[in-house]
């Protein structure tokens, strides 16, 4: 193709196109004008203005995670940058690609202290996978390209640009994406063929065999949730997912064991800890999934594939380690599989499910309802039970619900989840369902959200008005940091310091102030009548839904202990109040 | 519930620490020397020693030698981290591979009279250190060698007046015909 001439400016938007990208969230100001000027002189890319840069930040995690698409935001200098700084930690740790252009002032300035400047690299290096200061108009789409081929490829996560204004306003050779990628970042994504051999003897002679699978599921695409789900019923294993997870192997599946960790299920944790061996699939070996490190899965072998070998041996050394992305890795173990068609150990598989059984029969999500006050368990259960067969997403904020969202609505599919798992952003799930529903406009998104969080990023509400973007924000009203207030009865003699909100806003007038439509219910009667109706308005909707205060969520494993150490839902106060002990104190 | 007895979180016995030093070759380009350092400080890895410099102009990348110190696993994690960095084009580590060449370089002041001063020049002689500036009462000594030398020498200097020290970091290859 024909070198061509453009600005700077011009050169961001037709880089935007050449990558397949139609949506941008943003927010303009002094150091971007120039590229808001080029976006109003086109219609190929479509700009969500949102209310805050963070908003812009989550709302591009929401929507790639939804569309496994790379996530674009757009902001200005100086604090336009510095609010970024947060959601682009989350991107780093969740491995969301995303890609974040900020302006910055012009490159004569660049060190004087000028208006609004600060520097945006050296602020976003540690939360980004790569960053970038332009210098040169020339540099400007080579750059672009390069930055869109890093987020996505390897293990994906955020990435950012700086441009500066006169670079913006500069003109220069535009140059299309190179097709043969980067030279020199060229992460594996096929696995060893000798350790895929290995690991396939390793799972067919188990005897109490587990998949523990993780994010890096969904990172890798929907193809691998097929070939996860192939796989795992071909060898008849049991499977457990991480929050992060999700979707990728159905719920309704007899072979899924629920989420394991901290708030996972009795069985999955046990299956865990009793293993012999263990396949990890795209999961980091996460704290809040070890428990005590040097008490998890003390016997297993272990498997683990992963596209990023610093997740190998990190935390939990492994025996078996498979560099590679998992949709290939997984493709060449159902073909080795398939080929071999190992012998497997029937009545030592049969004997391990049936202990798995009588840890499920224990029925560790049981919670005690009431007739009186919402429990929050009982509200998401109704949530998801006026949704089935509805296209539904699901974001939340952090804290309880959170978890609760997690334990009681099932997913049957990848890319349905988005919740912020490894920074735990409060604040994360208004924003992101504005992403998600940008990208679905005809589905169904509901925020799942606490009371507190919900504060923290509820101007994105506006968001949603201007751009005819229904979604629900369905709080559970429990007038607490119901996960601070836990934890301090667990940890600190039930002392409630500052977990609870002494002035909480009227969520039906705020919804109404902003132009969404407002519901507030307190008792379980009314509830699914409510939900009905929230589904059914084709607008924005605060759902202020009060929940029984002091519920705790159940079970967990206290920290700083194993996973056959858990609380269960039956657990006293007292139990509770004595779950930790000084060494688990210290662990968050 | 609860029935196991609670066990410290501290492993009992601690792996020994090993020193390694990692050749690393990176793009030459503004923010990869603090990409790589920031690793060092945000994931606490030890830095022991650090040298930087554009090895090849034409292929825009500079050489960056790294000793640093940690348990093998934690050294493990060093070199997964540095390999996926997205400028970082080889890591190297010269330790495991065995037999590298390592050298230093110091600069060492030295301030006294009379038989301290002489016996100050004396050694440096049988080190092979060179004066590089002196006057009736000080020298300057230039020593090169492996960084045990060089510590030797610093060691030495110590009480015969030594006032100054500046040391270049390690510049390390590997022994043979292999490059990156
Ligand atoms: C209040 C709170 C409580 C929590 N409690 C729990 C809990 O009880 N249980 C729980 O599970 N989590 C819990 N979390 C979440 C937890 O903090 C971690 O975020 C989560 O466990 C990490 O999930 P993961 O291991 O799947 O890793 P991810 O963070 O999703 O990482 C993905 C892994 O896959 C790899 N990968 C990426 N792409 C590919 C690819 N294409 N091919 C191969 N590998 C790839 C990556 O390198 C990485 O190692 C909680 C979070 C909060 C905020
Ligand atoms: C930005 C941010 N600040 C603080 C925290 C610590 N934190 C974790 S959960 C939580 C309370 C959340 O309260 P709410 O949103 O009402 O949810 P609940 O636990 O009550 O369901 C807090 C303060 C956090 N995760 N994120
Ligand atoms: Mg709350």
């Amino acid at each position: 193709m024909e070198p061509r001439m453009m600005t700077g400016a011009e050169m961001v938007l037709q880089a935007l196109v050449d990558q397949g990208v139609t949506d941008v969230f943003g927010y303009p100001g002094g150091a971007v004008l120039p590229i808001y000027d080029a976006i109003f002189q086109q219609e190929k890319i479509f700009h969500t203005l949102v209310r805050h840069e963070q908003g812009a930040g989550h709302a591009a995690e929401g929507y790639a995670r939804s569309t496994g698409k790379v996530g674009v935001a757009l902001v200005t200098s100086g604090p336009g940058a510095t609010n970024m700084v947060t959601p682009l930690t989350d991107a780093l740790l969740d491995s969301i690609p995303m890609v974040c252009i900020t302006g910055q002032v012009a490159t004569h300035l660049i060190g004087s202290d000028a208006f609004q400047e600060c520097d945006t690299v050296g602020i976003t290096r540690p939360c980004t996978k790569n960053n970038w200061l332009v210098k040169d108009v020339n540099d400007l789409s080579r750059i672009l390209h390069e930055a869109f081929y890093v987020a996505t490829h390897g293990r994906p996560g955020p990435v950012v640009v700086d441009i500066p204004k006169d670079i913006q306003f500069a003109t220069g050779v535009y140059t299309p994406p190179d097709p043969r990628g980067h030279k020199t970042y060229q992460p594996q994504v096929k696995g060893d063929s000798a350790a895929i051999r290995a690991a396939i003897e390793l799972i067919a002679g188990a005897r109490r065999p587990i998949f523990y699978t993780g994010g890096g599921v969904i990172n890798s695409g929907p193809e691998a949730s097929k070939l996860l789900r192939e796989f795992v019923r071909l060898t008849g294993h049991p499977i457990t997912t991480t929050l992060m997870g999700l979707g990728s192997y159905p719920a309704s599946d007899p072979q899924w064991l629920g989420m394991l960790g901290m708030h996972g299920t009795y069985e999955a944790n046990n299956a865990m800890h009793d293993c012999d061996v263990m396949v990890a699939v795209g999961a980091r070996f996460d704290d809040r999934i070890t428990g005590r490190l040097n008490a998890f899965s003390p016997n297993s072998r272990k498997i683990q594939i992963d596209i990023d070998p610093s997740s190998i041996n990190k935390n939990v050394r492994v025996d078996i380690p498979i560099i590679g992305d998992v949709k290939n890795v997984l493709a060449d173990m159902l073909h080795v599989w398939k080929a071999e068609k190992p012998k497997t150990d029937k009545a030592a598989l049969k004997q391990w499910w049936a202990q798995i059984d009588k840890w499920r029969s224990r029925n560790s999500l049981a919670y005690r309802n009431s007739r009186d006050v919402i429990m929050p368990q009982y509200a998401v259960e109704r949530l998801y039970e006026a949704t089935k067969g509805r296209e539904t997403f699901i974001t939340t904020e952090v804290g309880q619900h959170q978890m609760w969202a997690a334990q009681y609505f099932p997913f049957e599919e990848p890319n349905h989840w988005m919740t912020s798992g490894g920074l735990g952003t409060m604040g994360y799930g208004l924003p992101a369902a504005v992403g998600v529903q940008t990208a679905h406009p005809d589905a169904l998104v509901i925020d799942i959200a606490g009371d507190a969080s919900v504060l923290m990023t509820m101007q994105e509400m506006s968001t949603a008005v201007q751009h005819d973007l229904p979604i629900k924000i369905f709080i559970l009203n429990n007038q607490h940091m119901g996960m601070v207030r836990q934890w301090q009865q667990l940890l600190h003699g039930n002392r409630l310091s500052h977990s609870y909100t002494e002035a909480l806003p009227d969520f039906v007038k705020l919804a109404e102030a902003y132009g969404c439509v407002g519901f507030e219910v307190s008792k379980p009667g009314d509830l699914d009548g409510a939900i009905a109706e929230m589904i059914k308005v084709n607008r924005p909707v605060l759902f202020d839904c009060r929940v029984a205060a002091l519920a705790n969520c159940l079970p967990m494993i206290p920290s700083g202990k194993a996973h056959n150490e858990m609380l269960l839902p039956e657990a006293t106060d007292a139990e509770i109040d004595s779950a930790i002990d000084d060494a688990g104190k210290v662990m968050v | 519930m609860n029935a196991q007895p609670t066990q410290s979180f501290v492993q009992p016995a601690k792996p020994p620490l090993e020193r390694h030093t990692l050749s690393v070759v990176v793009d030459n380009e503004p923010g990869v020397l603090a990409r790589v350092i920031g690793l060092f400080s945000g994931r606490g890895y030890n830095i022991d020693s650090l040298t930087v410099s554009e090895t090849e102009h034409a292929a825009h990348v500079s050489r960056i030698t790294i000793v640093t110190t940690g348990q093998a696993t934690v050294i493990e994690q060093i070199k997964a981290q540095l390999s996926r960095m997205v400028p970082v084009h080889t890591v190297r580590d010269l330790t495991a591979e065995g037999g590298s060449l390592e050298r230093e370089l110091a600069l060492v002041k030295v301030v006294g009279t009379g038989d301290q001063r002489n016996e100050a020049l004396r050694l440096a002689q049988v080190f092979r250190a060179d004066v590089i500036d002196a006057n009736v009462d000080h020298f300057v000594f230039e020593l090169t060698g492996k960084p045990a030398k060089v510590d030797q020498f610093i060691a030495i200097m110590g009480p015969l007046g030594l006032v100054e020290v500046c040391r270049t970091g390690i510049a390390a290859v590997s022994r043979g015909k292999r490059t990156d």
